[in-house]
């Protein structure tokens, strides 16, 4: 290229219009330099989290998330009081605690802080029917729906996407027989599936000496079972249409030329391409896994009992809603704010990390 | 490339009637065969180039993913090195043959850096033992393309058509290959890139001494690069000859018609020359013709066309045409 400077520039007519390339210089060695830079490369992960950090919307849900996760995490230790516990003073069951407004003290408790001249810790959103401190029974609940939503959305994306992946990229009769499969679980009405297995596990398992299992109760297993079976349909097929169109590129032609194997194809290669759309379905199925957990709760079928969850909670407090409607409000908030902050984070995630939707 | 030559032939590639049909449902229980190569045969030495034109749809992509087993041959046999390929011993086979890819945009994977990209190949026939002798492999091969060794690091999305396509052919070059398959390298490309592209081809050949079975519809481009050419029409090869003598002498009456339609630079010659131009549109390669499959738009169809498809027939200094009537 570099002789292509070495020509003279060639002679301007008189009566051109044209610019005199006599006019023009060459360029300098640094002049020419600044051309080369090029841009900071970037990943589409980094290039991703750049827009989404852009998006006021998505960081204020994320900080309101934090706060929430902080909440459920660290309040079971501060808060003297558990989610099982009937409040008494000095010993003696309280039985002028029930139904307490946020911040109020029973008449025992006021004469035992008089008394001794101490302050008990307050009762933050009051009290239910059976004297128990209610905020810590709120974050009890929370923290079931947050394990419940996390737990479901791992769930799909583990079974989801293995099982999309393989029906998009084998295609023909494998592809059939699999979709087939995915159109057959879809037509079960979950909620049906839900109360079927919980009427078997509670009369053929006992999970009340399992750890964690134990307390949350055989409905909540059922529950898991059921997102295991059924939820992870839709992430499927959605990965499924993905694999199908990433699979035209010439790039995985060019993979099968060299060599690679099927295995080593869906991972280097048709994975990583579809992984936007795994992300955000992951984040979209969270708050739907909650929701579910929250009306099955509403309806009965959530977690045992004394173990508190959001939707539980709802219930127990419609019978008293005149008289004691924050009983109602406090759940019901809590719902409303992780659900809400965990679809706008979804959607951010969508806007985000979609290329299609790239301007 | 000082291996002994225990075969006797003289070509490392020998195709002999390579078909490949591909079945296409047309009713609820019949499937009909798409007849996308239909017969098709060509030697090429080692370290030549054999050129394949032809309109878009002719087949000659397909060949060229034939002969990589990207599509499974439904007839005929491809020997490499004196020795048939067949599925089983293709993997070990694929380190001698890669293949270069039409559009730089969507053959490099968006989500790999340049390094994965071109290392990608080393990584599948296991070809190094250590991170560093990868790296300097990589390196040798980016330099050998005329690429910076701090590009190693980007995505592809960060370069320009003939770089991406310059990160392709390092691609094909990591296994030290002796036959590249080059799917219209060059047609995607702006024209000051292309000759910059088809001039590395090239050099590569002559430093490497790989042969290329060079795909494009470009004739001139095929000319400049090419030491045989082979010209398609519906799945077969029509002409095949040395280039110069195809280009100067050409006898099928297709090849003339296709070479008539090179545009010439000067408006002055263009004027002059006479440019013959086909009727009629490419036949359905679901609905062959009979016999001679250009005889629907050939002016020099008699009936023997209809009757008999002609075979390739040498008409003197290596050059084979398959006609009736010419």
């Amino acid at each position: 290229m570099s002789e292509n400077y070495s020509i003279p520039a060639p002679k301007k007519h008189p009566l051109s219009l044209q610019i005199d390339p006599a006019l023009f210089e060459k360029a300098t060695d640094e002049e020419k330099k600044q051309t080369d830079v090029m841009a900071e490369s970037t990943t589409f992960f980094k290039d991703g989290m750049r827009r989404l950090r852009k998006n006021p919307l998505a960081v204020f849900s994320f900080w309101v998330l934090v706060v929430l996760i902080m909440i459920m995490l660290f309040a079971p230790m501060v808060v003297p009081y558990s989610y099982e516990e009937i409040i008494t003073v000095e010993g003696v069951r309280d039985k002028g605690a029930a139904n307490l407004a946020p911040f109020q003290y029973s008449a025992k408790e006021q004469a035992y802080m008089d008394k001794y001249g101490v302050r008990i810790f307050p009762h933050i959103m009051g009290t239910d029917e059976l004297c128990r401190d209610y905020f810590i029974r709120v974050v009890y609940g929370t923290r079931v729906s947050f394990l419940v939503g996390i737990f479901a959305s791992l769930m799909v994306l583990v079974i989801g996407t293995i099982y999309g992946a393989i029906s998009g990229y084998f295609g023909g009769k494998v592809d059939l027989i699999m979709m087939r499969i995915v159109d057959i679980i879809y037509s079960l009405p979950d909620l049906l599936v839900i109360i079927l297995l919980s009427v078997v596990f509670k009369e053929t398992m006992d999970f009340s000496s399992v750890p964690v299992v134990g307390k949350l109760g055989t409905n909540m297993v059922s529950m898991f079972i059921v997102f295991g079976l059924l939820y992870w349909v839709g992430m499927a097929r959605m990965v499924r249409g993905e694999i199908m169109g990433i699979k035209q590129n010439e790039y995985v032609l060019a993979a099968k030329s060299m060599g690679a194997s099927g295995s080593r194809i869906i991972r280097r290669h048709i994975l990583p391409n579809c992984l936007s759309v795994i992300i955000i379905m992951t984040a979209q199925e969270i708050p739907a896994a909650i929701f579910t957990e929250s009306y099955l709760s509403f309806i009965g079928l959530g977690v045992a009992l004394p173990m508190p969850s959001l939707g539980s909670l709802a219930n127990a407090a419609r019978s008293g809603m005149q008289s004691y409607p924050w009983k109602l409000v406090f759940p019901a908030a809590s719902i409303v704010l992780i659900v809400l902050a965990f679809n706008l984070i979804g959607d951010a995630m969508r806007d985000a990390f979609d290329p299609k939707l790239k301007n | 490339m000082s291996e002994p030559e225990t075969k006797k032939s003289e070509y490392l590639v020998e195709v002999k009637d390579l078909k490949e049909w591909f079945p296409v449902k047309t009713g609820w229980f019949h499937t009909t065969p798409l007849k996308a190569v239909d017969g098709v045969s060509f030697n090429i030495k080692a370290g030549e180039t054999l050129g394949l034109v032809g309109e878009s749809g002719c087949g000659k992509t397909t060949v060229g993913r034939t002969l990589l087993r990207l599509y499974e041959p439904t007839g005929g046999e491809f020997y490499f090195n004196g020795e048939l390929v067949t599925e089983k011993n293709i993997h070990p086979l694929r380190k001698q043959m890669q293949m270069v890819f039409q559009d730089p945009y969507s053959s490099l994977n968006p989500r790999m850096t340049v390094e994965d990209i071109i290392g990608e190949p080393l990584d599948i026939h296991h070809l190094y033992s250590s991170r560093q002798e990868r790296h300097d492999k990589i390196m040798h091969l980016m330099e050998l393309v005329g690429l910076n060794a701090e590009h190693a690091t980007r995505y592809a999305h960060e370069f320009s058509g003939g770089q991406r396509q310059r990160i392709g052919i390092a691609r094909a070059l990591a296994v030290d290959p002796k036959f590249i398959v080059c799917d219209e390298p060059v047609s995607a490309l702006d024209v000051s890139i292309q000759a910059q592209v088809i001039n590395m081809f090239e050099e590569l050949q002559e430093k490497l001494g790989v042969a290329y079975l060079f795909i494009a519809h470009d004739l001139l481009v095929v000319r400049h690069i090419s030491k045989r050419v082979a010209v398609m029409y519906l799945g077969r090869i029509v002409e095949i000859a040395d280039t110069d003598d195809l280009y100067d002498h050409p006898i099928h009456p297709y090849t003339l018609s296709l070479l008539s339609a090179v545009p010439i630079p000067d408006p002055k010659t263009a004027r002059a020359s006479k440019r013959i131009i086909l009727e009629g549109d490419v036949p359905s390669p679901l609905h062959m013709p009979s016999g001679c499959p250009f005889r629907t738009r050939c002016r020099y169809a008699t009936e023997q066309c209809a009757k008999e498809a002609p075979a390739l027939k040498d008409r003197g200094g290596n050059h084979f045409v398959a006609c009736w009537n010419k």
